[in-house]
């Protein structure tokens, strides 16, 4: 007995359009039964998880601080996965932005004028791209696997932050602590409402990205060009769009955001370096670009339920002593599931009983 | 007919209203067809009139909705091929199931299934293959035999598992003349020995040359049994399509006046860039104002790789190998080429002519944003969807393209509706030089023919067409020369008037065209 895939001859237009609800609405029963069986009250756990935080003012500014990176990088990701590139490696794209773009404040913090935060961000930006022109370099030139490349330089980034934070970087007057000098006010990004919370111009910069690219994708003919490449490059290739150029167009777009993520968190949020600065945004945020249907104005509706399950982690953990791995399991499943449910879209399950003779098996391949 | 064949009851095979449905659509609805032994039995019709899905009923790869298979008398299913070739029933297919990378012997070993040494299945294969006429050595390389040869190895790996009923799927579609030729006295041959042949082809004459008896169909039905000795091409023609075919004319090209080159291909050669495709060797060729060239060749001689190669797909290191209304054009890709004035249409057209999920409108830009920029996008590289869905909807009443939906997904097209539009695409430009490769390939010959016309008009005003196909059929009909493509090489273009089936077909065999008046005698 085996499994097989069968391609639908077609495909619902409905159930396209209802396939991340599907994946949202079976996490959540899933998760349901993942804390019954961790002996919690399911309704309570399931409330604290995912009602709560949208109660109140201050958990809601928490919830735009998580979401923002979230989008940036997504909307960067779904370039790169609309092509046809599998960048994996944006958690490592996001240190290098923020290590790029932490540069003045903590090598020259006496630069402080209106300049200061701009320039910080640009070079986040430009450190992301360069880290992410890597694996699109080695894959034009070598044909490496993309998505190899990009995971392992994460880990290179990740032991190259630790090693600054430990090292050259580290704060004289900070008692031997791994991070750098706290940023001065003009490194800082502002908060917009100051009185009700924390929240910082981050998530506006990210719907303006989200914007942006939503526009580039769906209207001009770079959008078009993405979309022919990744779908047929044959194609792209007889419409004379060249498929080298866009592993790098998609690789420096994605890692230019995801860059501009690492800053505007260390820049906003953390306000130093440390040897740990993102919960794995790099990595949520593939599962915030396909839950959003690798459409931008999707992904931002996305990066704020995933955002929304780190801020539920953190409140279980709180109030209920669920562990803080809690959201990544919850995190894993969407992805399965949005998966699953893609996948189901496009194909139907057969079960195929064995044959006696391998030799008719390949026969039966002829047709 | 049919009442004869009910009482005979000897008849080898016999399918009675043989239905298939695929969604709404009934590819095969109440098929009947009767085959004696010792017949060569012809399925005729259009392409996508049912008989791929027919035939794959009766070779176990697809199961009937409706109907029964009476084999030998008595009602068969059919389960998987397995069970076909268990009951006796062996099949040819088109599109070769053979890996390149082992020997002939190893892809027969392959399909048996069973501990069988190499050398004896090699052994057998080559006492089989001498004795029908077909000689194939079982230790070459796939990789390295031509389209006929590799027919031979499915043929006689067919005849391996000694067969009572052959299923041949278009056989002769890859063969030149000659070839076709050795193929039907082997069929001849086993017909003689009492096999019985169903031959699926939509080649009149070869069937009227060959076959006992025939079944039309057109659209999943059948329009008639018939004797094809009895009819004539025209006849068979009508019956396949359902009416008459507007023929298409040719007017003389205009011998007088200036007629300058605007394709130009000086000494193009080009390594193969896998292990597989074929490598061009010093291909020369000039298409002038006017005319038609067409490029005769079987399958894989190195038609693709010169396509690819003239439309800029793959570039050239000197820039005067490929020349455009007189100006090089070597090192320009296809947008720079296309914007000398040239247009291109690929064989393929799902993946390569058109991305299959985008829509036609969608499709209209791929080849076109670079030459109608001004129109066809906004500042800021908009795309301007208004003018584009007029420019599509214009091509399509043009081309008279069938399509369900005001902008539908080029995949959800049938095959000759989405052709004509990639065709109308391209004339839609008013191309200087048109490039096409295949055609009319899966086209139905309502279609065709307007293609076929079109691209004369083409020519007619002035600009240079050059036709890569597989139809010879087609090639006399438009073209005003014909050069033949083989093993990467390619002849000196002959006047049509010049030229016959018989010479073209030793070009595409390969003989050497100073050769050409003695080989036709040795043949």
């Amino acid at each position: 007995m085996r499994i097989e895939l069968v391609r639908r001859p077609q495909h619902s237009i409905l159930f396209s359009a209802l396939s991340p609800f599907i994946a949202l609405a079976l996490t959540l029963v899933f998760g349901a039964i993942l804390f019954a069986l961790l002996g919690k009250n399911p309704a309570a756990t399931m409330y604290v998880f995912f009602i709560e935080p949208l109660t109140q003012m201050w958990s809601l500014h928490e919830l735009a601080l998580k979401a923002a990176p979230l989008i940036m990088i997504g909307v960067g990701l779904s370039v790169c996965y609309l092509s046809n590139n599998w960048n994996i490696g944006a958690e490592g794209q996001f240190t290098i932005g923020a290590i790029a773009g932490s540069i003045l404040p903590v090598v020259y913090p006496q630069f402080q004028n209106a300049f200061t935060l701009p320039l910080m961000l640009l070079m986040g930006m430009a450190g992301g791209a360069l880290y992410a022109a890597i694996p699109a370099f080695l894959k034009v030139k070598f044909n490496t696997n993309e998505i190899l490349t990009s995971l392992m330089l994460v880990y290179v980034a990740g032991l190259f932050l630790d090693w600054m934070v430990r090292g050259p970087w580290r704060d004289p007057q900070g008692h031997g602590f791994p991070q750098t000098i706290q940023f001065s006010d003009a490194a800082t990004l502002p908060e917009i409402f100051p009185q009700s919370g924390n929240a910082n111009w981050g998530i506006v910069i990210a719907i303006a990205a989200a914007l942006v690219l939503w526009f580039v994708l769906g209207r001009t003919l770079k959008g078009f060009e993405v979309k022919v490449i990744g779908e047929s490059p044959r194609a792209g290739r007889f419409a004379g769009f060249s498929a080298a150029r866009m592993v790098f167009f998609s690789f420096i777009i994605s890692g230019a955001l995801a860059g501009l993520a690492g800053i505007c968190e260390v820049a906003g949020n953390v306000n130093q370096l440390q040897p740990v600065i993102s919960p794995g945004y790099g990595f949520t945020a593939i599962i915030v670009a396909f839950l959003g249907r690798l459409n931008p104005l999707g992904i931002v509706a996305a990066g704020l339920v995933l955002g929304l399950s780190y801020l539920g982690g953190e409140a279980a953990q709180v109030a209920l002593g669920v562990s803080d791995k809690a959201a990544r399991v919850f995190q894993g499943m969407l992805l399965f599931f949005v998966l699953a449910s893609d996948t189901l879209i496009l194909y139907q399950i057969r079960l195929v009983r064995s044959r006696k003779a391998a030799g008719e098996g390949a026969v039966a391949g002829h047709a | 007919m049919e009442a004869e064949s009910g009482e005979r009851g000897a008849a080898l095979l016999d399918v009675r209203g043989l239905t298939k449905i695929f969604g709404a659509l009934k590819a095969c609805d109440n098929v009947d067809l009767t085959i004696g032994t010792g017949q060569i039995h012809a399925l005729l019709g259009e392409n996508g009139a049912g008989k791929s899905t027919f035939v794959k009923m009766l070779f176990g790869s697809l199961q009937p909705n409706g109907g029964e298979i009476r084999w030998k008398g008595r009602r068969v299913a059919i389960a998987s091929p397995g069970e076909a070739r268990r009951l006796g029933i062996g099949m040819v297919f088109q599109h070769f199931s053979l890996f390149e990378a082992l020997t002939a012997a190893e892809n027969i070993a392959l399909s048996l299934g069973n501990d069988t040494p190499i050398a004896a299945i090699a052994a057998k294969a080559q006492a089989l293959s001498y004795s029908y006429g077909l000689p194939l050595d079982p230790y070459s390389l796939v990789g390295d035999l031509s389209v006929g040869e590799r027919q031979r190895i499915e043929i006689i790996r067919c005849l391996l598992q000694t067969p009572d009923l052959i299923i041949l799927d278009e056989p002769t579609s890859v063969l030149t003349p000659q070839e076709a030729e050795k193929l039907f006295e082997t069929l001849e041959r086993l017909r003689s020995e009492g096999k019985s042949i169903l031959y699926i082809s939509h080649r009149l004459e070869e069937v009227k040359r060959l076959c006992d008896g025939a079944t039309v169909l057109r659209h999943g039905r059948v329009v008639g049994h018939c004797d094809p000795r009895q009819e004539t091409a025209a006849s068979l023609a009508r019956m396949m399509v359902g009416n008459d075919v507007a023929a298409v004319v040719r007017p003389p090209v205009d011998r007088e006046g200036d007629r300058p080159p605007l394709l130009e291909i000086r000494n193009l050669s080009r390594t193969p860039a896998t292990p597989f495709s074929i490598p061009l060797r010093n291909v020369d060729l000039s298409v002038r104002a006017g005319e038609v060239v067409g490029i005769a060749g079987v399958a894989g001689n190195g038609q693709g790789e010169l396509f690819e190669a003239i439309s800029g797909e793959a570039r050239q290191d000197d820039a005067g190998t490929v020349r455009l209304r007189g100006r090089d054009a070597g090192r320009l890709g296809i947008s720079g080429r296309r914007e000398l004035g040239a247009a291109f249409v690929p064989e393929e057209r799902l993946g390569h002519g058109a991305a299959p999920r985008m829509t036609l409108s969608e499709n209209l830009l791929l080849s076109r944003y670079k030459t109608d920029g001004k129109a066809l996008l906004g500042g800021l590289g908009t795309i301007r969807r208004s003018a584009l869905a007029a420019a599509a909807k214009r091509i399509v009443e043009r081309m008279d393209v069938r399509k369900s939906g005001e902008d539908p997904e080029a995949a959800a097209l049938s095959g000759g509706n989405l052709q004509k539009f990639i065709v109308g695409r391209e004339l839609d430009r008013q191309p200087a030089v048109m490039v096409i490769n295949q055609p009319t390939w899966g086209v139905d010959a309502g279609a065709a023919a307007r293609i076929r016309q079109a691209l004369i008009e083409l020519a007619r005003n002035g600009s240079a067409v050059l036709v890569i196909s597989q139809d010879l059929d087609e090639l006399f009909e438009i073209s005003d020369f014909i050069a033949v493509m083989h093993n990467g090489e390619l002849s000196k273009p002959l006047p049509v008037a010049e030229a016959s089936y018989e010479k073209i077909g030793l070009l595409m065999g390969g003989a050497a065209p100073e050769g050409a008046p003695h080989s036709v005698e040795a043949a």
